[in-house]
């Protein structure tokens, strides 16, 4: 089961970085490492907010030195939200197959997106990206859906399911009014990862506030055992003039992960579940420094179609990345679009065996 | 003011309460009410409904090897926080203050940014609101230090094209002295042309640098704010001394006296241009070469001629017309310096209408001396004259683009 052994990897994985702040700290004396090192605390705590470690003149983009957002006021935290999936309530019906139940509800939150500048959101379960649905193929689904917010709203997930279950205007529960609620009920097909995202209009705006996550369909037989982490790649276009974007990130805070690094080990399996939802640019991409991957575009098959180290998604497209590390230390990843890179989209992973 | 008005308000304040007690009661209501209102009245309105109104003028912008330095101003009614600052596309560490800026306050953001020289970059301060505001530096040029060196440009300078070609404008006086009457009226035709087209040329351009303003402290009113101070000044001034000459001399047409109000006024108009000399410099977009020193000189060699054409009747002495040249020379230095060295188009404008109205005020006065015997100042040979003074300034002024 890839989701127990998850589970059981992030517990490890605190401990780890609790034993790594005592014993690391000679180890990654020397280089950059070193002045990542005390994050490695944060990895399983969270709400401690992290200034950049990198950047600055020609050393590349940075936000103002000794500035970071408050996670614990936001609410969630990136590098929480990279391997956090919500498997759901799960029961099991006569006939054998699943029934997954997931309540989501929509809210207006004032986020912090970048050290000092607060954006007026829309959430769903009060976070940035929503929260990674996560299910089996061939699973009932059931998403009860509450607007807390003052705003209409709806969830539409892609995938394959009846109209009156599409969650557009008109259709179906169509437009769920504030105050209001609904059960979106299909089944989990096709196995990749799938998105969901409000469709009320206007469209982009309500998809630039802040009302999309993504859904991960696991095939019948699983995949393999990885490090596995979702990366929902996406902007703010905090003037709300509708002409790009002035942050871009993966996961919720710009440079987020040039603070923060991902901690991974050497040499093993790491599989990122990649999406872009970015409103208002034509294209997105991702490229990772030092390595290549695997790349299983919508995750839809279980052959990957290419081995590279740098892809492009236009705005709804999502793939899946599978990669190891031969070699320790810190590896950059960002968008090979450099311009979002550099207001944003960058962060590193911290190789150790 | 007119005489008898201060007997009238003695007069009738015997009537009743003094006057000075009646003033400082209306005085005490109006602060008391004043203070109600703000204190009470303000509740009683709904707030603005719609967002903060953020709003920053940048008033310097220095830039050193790898760094931008602006100079912010707060020129909106709310206060303003700039949180994160990008360069072309880039968020770049911002040193120097942070916190939040009050209404009319301001900040220096040092910004750690490797620019290159002549690219033009755009500035985009991001505030707690998530509002951009936009500086573009349209090319980078490392800003002058202010050092001794830099003082001794702008001097220099000021020198060139404002004292320097004034003096010599007065080379013609002999040949003033020997023209006859109606050649006089002719040069001091041609003076009012020249300064007419001062006038004009400094007000638009006054009002061009007041429109690029924040507003903060006013707009193209400021034009004409200084231009009206400016006219009344030279006006009491020119009041002043006609007074004390004819207590000396009992009269006189006071060709010296004509010729100091001149040199101010030229004077206060050279400090504009010594300005706009100065910002140019400052921003890299001056060509300091042969050209714009000789193109100025020439141009300002007819405001010497100006100078001295009062003076034609009369024998001024060398160190007097020296003086009068420094008078109408030697703002432009101030001028440079304060331009180069303030970036602030208020400050400008309100200091190009001080130039204005002080031309104004000179055509004004030299307008009687036009006259001829049979009192008509209009007549072709002062027409042609101040034709000739609009062109001669418009045509030397293609030489300089500054």
């Amino acid at each position: 089961m890839p989701g127990s052994s998850r589970r059981d990897f992030l517990m490890g994985g605190a401990v780890v970085s609790a034993a790594g702040a005592a014993l690391g700290a000679r180890a990654l004396a020397a280089g950059p490492a070193a002045a990542q090192e005390h994050h490695g605390g944060h990895h399983g705590g969270g709400g401690q907010p992290a200034p950049m470690k990198h950047g600055g003149g020609v050393d590349g983009p940075m936000f103002r030195a000794g500035t970071a957002v408050d996670h614990r006021a936001n609410g969630f935290d990136p590098t929480e939200i990279l391997r956090d999936f919500d498997y759901g309530r799960t029961r099991r019906l006569a006939s054998g197959r699943t029934v997954r139940e997931w309540e989501v509800v929509a809210t207006d939150k004032e986020v912090e997106v970048a050290p000092g500048v607060k954006f007026p959101a829309w959430t769903f379960n009060g976070r940035i990206p929503g929260p990674t649905l996560r299910c089996r193929e061939g699973d009932l689904l059931r998403v009860r859906f509450v607007n807390g917010s003052e705003h209409p709203h709806t969830m539409h997930f892609h995938g394959i399911h009846p109209a009156e279950m599409d969650g557009v205007p008109g259709h179906g529960a169509g437009v769920i009014q504030p105050g209001g609620s609904t059960v979106y009920e299909f089944e989990a097909e096709p196995f990749g990862l799938h998105l969901y995202h409000c469709h009320v209009g206007p469209l982009a705006e309500h998809i630039a506030r802040g009302m999309y996550g993504t859904f991960i369909v696991d095939p019948r037989q699983g995949r393999p055992d990885a490090d596995e982490m979702v990366m929902v790649q996406h902007g703010y276009n905090t003037t709300f003039d509708a002409e790009g974007n002035q942050l871009y990130a993966v996961n919720g805070i710009p440079f987020h992960y040039a603070g923060t690094p991902i901690q991974v080990r050497r040499g093993e399996l790491v599989r990122i579940y990649l999406a872009n939802i970015l409103e208002y640019d034509p294209i997105n991409s991702f490229h990772v420094h030092g390595n290549f991957f695997h790349y299983y575009p919508t995750g839809t098959s279980l052959q990957p179609v290419e081995f590279t180290d740098t892809i492009v998604q236009g705005q709804g497209q999502r793939g899946i990345c599978e990669l190891k590390f031969p070699h320790e230390g810190a590896f950059m990843f960002h968008a090979h679009k450099t311009e979002f890179a550099e207001l944003g989209w960058m962060g590193f992973f911290e190789v150790a065996s | 003011m007119e005489a008898g008005t201060p007997d009238d308000v003695r007069g009738r304040s015997k009537s009743g309460a003094p006057a000075w007690l009646l003033g400082l009661g209306a005085v005490a209501i109006i602060a008391g009410v004043l203070i109600s209102l703000a204190v009470f009245g303000g509740g009683t309105l709904p707030e603005r409904a719609g967002p903060p109104v953020e709003e920053l003028a940048v008033e310097r912008t220095e830039l050193a090897p790898g760094s931008i330095e602006l100079t912010v101003r707060n020129t909106g009614p709310d206060p303003v926080h700039v949180a994160q600052v990008f360069v072309n596309d880039a968020y770049v560490d911002v040193r120097g203050e942070s916190g939040t800026i009050g209404r009319l306050g301001t900040q220096r953001l040092e910004l750690d940014y490797p620019w290159q020289s002549g690219s033009p970059y755009l500035v985009s301060m991001v505030t707690s609101s998530g509002l951009v505001i936009e500086h573009e530096i349209p090319a980078a040029v490392e800003t002058p230090a202010d050092d001794g060196r830099f003082f001794g440009i702008m001097a220099l300078l000021g020198t060139y094209v404002g004292i320097v070609p004034v003096v010599l404008g007065m080379l013609f006086l002999p040949v003033m002295r020997r023209a006859g009457s109606q050649w006089i009226r002719v040069l001091l035709a041609l003076t009012v042309g020249l300064l007419g087209f001062l006038a004009i040329d400094g007000t638009l351009e006054g009002i061009e640098l007041a429109s690029e303003s924040s507003g903060a402290f006013g707009g193209p009113e400021l034009v004409f704010l200084g231009a009206g101070l400016a006219f009344l000044a030279l006006t009491g001034l020119d009041r002043y001394l006609r007074g004390r000459r004819e207590r000396a001399e009992s009269g006189g047409a006071g060709g010296m006296r004509l010729a100091l109000m001149i040199s101010i006024g030229i004077g206060l108009h050279n400090l504009g241009e010594g300005l706009a000399i100065g910002s140019a410099y400052a921003v890299g977009e001056l060509a300091l070469g042969a050209f714009l020193v000789v193109g100025f000189a020439l141009q300002n060699t007819t405001e010497g001629v100006a100078v001295v054409a009062p003076l034609a009747r009369e024998r001024p002495t060398l160190l007097r017309l020296l003086g009068l040249g420094v008078v109408a020379g030697a703002p432009a230095i101030a001028g440079a310096l304060v331009g180069a060295s303030v970036n602030n188009a208020e400050l400008s404008a309100f200091l190009l209408g001080i130039g204005v109205g002080a031309v104004v005020q000179v055509a004004v006065q030299i307008a009687p001396s036009l006259r001829d015997s049979s009192g008509r100042a209009l007549d072709p040979a002062t027409v042609g004259g101040i034709a000739a003074g609009a062109l001669a300034l418009y045509l030397t002024g293609l030489l300089v683009s500054a």
